[in-house]
């Protein structure tokens, strides 16, 4: 299994402009990639022994399957995503000479044969209201007031540092830190875990 | 070297979270600012610019804070005197100035309800009125609305007719429509308003606003209306479209006295002219009311508009003392 994926080592050296000039790019991420994010991030922290590194290496999983979109679009997006996620974790195993012991095993355990659309992605489009307005509940108590304040009430940011008697700066961090937080909740974490909270 | 130690010290940051981090605060600073200047564009670009990697977590910053938008439709209720809007007789086409009395007269007996003021335009007439908070409504042609005289005055009832609203923002106090018992809350906009009968019509131009509608069987249908869509209520239904802000504005041309045709069939341009004269335009022939017309009239200037239809579109025209008939 270790003897393929040449392929992706020169990463370190790439074409910056190619991804964000591509059209098309940007809605093909969010539509098809981003819904795949928490089996993606569960994948990668079960074939990866530091936790830690995961979210470096998912960094590093997009962008080469954006940079592969530019170029061609890929037919089935869930298979091409995982199968570069593989090939991402053998690159790193080879580079660091470490062998985590179940390294890169798990892959044909996700049953990939057809790229249906997936739960994930269904799910997403008909609860997306409860979704967010859960993942909104478990920010933490002033990062949540700020995002209401906005996006509930439609307060101007000015009308949010009155309202919570803060400066309109510190509305601008709770406001970026929520939404880094609902980013994590609504993409990363899987869905189970958002079923049971 | 344990999983857990790695957990636990999820503040010792990565390099990806960095620049998560940093997307957030590029989304926020774009999509909260009130005036998002040229230079702030330029540095978010350069950012962009620097590594696909930044591109890619801005994409992902700014599709979660999209799927927050939809959160407004949360926003909590002000208290509602609905029996009494419930009341409203809608479809009795009484006289207005009957109507609005009676109305009147209703809230009036109510201590709890806020007392009203009723402003009418006859058929042909506009009206314009400014609201103490500077807020603009314009009347259109055979209008009724009331408009609440609380401390905020920041709700009015479309009884019927058709008014455009330009609306100053204020976050405490949205300001609310009512149409029948369809409402519509602004999030600081222009919109027009129309009351058609048996369905509503909302064209949003600027801003945001929401459109609650109830259904028959009281189950609340609601949207959010950006600029250029255009949502249709009637009592079992809510359907938004999109279309150009430009024919909006095209629809809006009565507010300088004007109806803009484009490509408008001469059954829709009678409708149109119908509404603002009482001597009424009648097309008898289903074929003819089919051609199209582009032009511009006056509102109350049918004769224009019949002189096209005689001298242009080469049809006969029947001028009685009650209405002008057109035929082929």
């Amino acid at each position: 299994m270790i003897d393929r994926g040449d392929n992706h080592r020169e990463g370190a050296k790439r074409h910056f402009g190619a991804v964000m000039a591509a059209p098309g790019v940007q809605e093909w991420f969010v539509r098809e990639v981003l819904p795949l994010e928490a089996a993606l991030v569960q994948y990668l922290q079960h074939n990866w022994r530091n936790k830690a590194d995961v979210e470096d290496i998912l960094q590093d999983v997009y962008v080469k399957v954006c940079e592969a979109a530019a170029k061609e679009r890929p037919q089935q997006t869930k298979s091409f995503v995982f199968t570069t996620a593989r090939n991402t974790l053998i690159d790193r195993v080879r580079k660091e000479q470490v062998v985590p012991i179940e390294a890169v095993a798990d892959l044909d355990a996700l049953n990939m044969a057809a790229d249906d659309p997936g739960p994930e992605r269904a799910a997403l489009a008909r609860d997306e209201l409860r979704r967010v307005q859960a993942a909104l509940d478990r920010l933490p108590p002033r990062r949540r007031q700020a995002v209401y304040l906005r996006q509930v009430e439609g307060l101007s940011r000015r009308e949010i540092a009155t309202r919570m008697g803060i400066g309109e700066e510190t509305v601008k961090e709770y406001l970026a830190e929520g939404l880094f937080d609902l980013a994590e909740l609504l993409f990363s974490e899987p869905a189970d875990m958002r079923r049971r909270r | 070297m344990s999983e857990t130690t790695s957990e636990a010290t999820g503040e010792a940051t990565s390099e990806a979270r960095e620049i998560k981090r940093r997307a957030a605060q590029f989304v926020i600073a774009r999509r909260t600012s009130e005036e998002w200047s040229e230079v702030d564009q330029k540095a978010l670009d350069a950012w962009l610019a620097e590594r696909v990697e930044h591109s890619i977590a801005y994409w992902r910053m700014d599709a979660a804070w999209e799927s927050t938008n939809r959160l407004s439709i949360l926003r909590p209720q002000r208290s509602e005197p609905a029996p009494r809007t419930s009341l409203m007789p809608r479809t009795a086409k009484a006289v207005a100035a009957i109507a609005a009395v009676a109305l009147v007269a209703y809230a009036a007996q109510s201590e709890f309800a806020p007392k009203e003021k009723v402003y009418a335009s006859a058929i042909g007439d506009r009206k314009i009125l400014t609201l103490a908070d500077g807020s603009r409504i314009e009347l259109n042609t055979d209008t009724v609305l009331r408009v609440a005289q609380d401390e905020t005055g920041r709700k009015v009832w479309l009884d019927r007719g058709e008014a455009y609203f330009s609306i100053k923002h204020d976050g405490a106090h949205p300001f609310v429509v009512q149409v029948g018992k369809h409402r519509i809350t602004d999030l600081g906009t222009k919109f027009v308003v129309r009351e058609a009968g048996e369905r509503v019509d909302v064209s949003l131009l600027e801003g945001r606003a929401r459109i609650d509608a109830p259904d028959a069987e009281d189950k609340t249908h609601s949207a959010i209306l950006m600029p250029g869509d255009v949502a249709v209520a009637t009592n079992n239904s809510l359907s938004v479209r999109k279309t150009e802000t430009r024919r909006i504005e095209n629809d809006l041309a009565w507010r300088t006295g004007l109806l803009v045709f484009n490509n408008t069939t001469l059954g829709e341009a009678a409708n149109a002219f119908n509404r603002y004269n009482n001597k009424k335009l009648v097309i008898e022939n289903p074929q003819t009311a089919g051609l199209t017309i582009d032009g511009t009239f006056h509102t109350n200037n049918v004769g224009a508009f019949v002189d096209v239809v005689q001298h242009v579109l080469k049809l006969n025209v029947k001028n009685n003392q009650s209405e002008i008939v057109i035929s082929p």
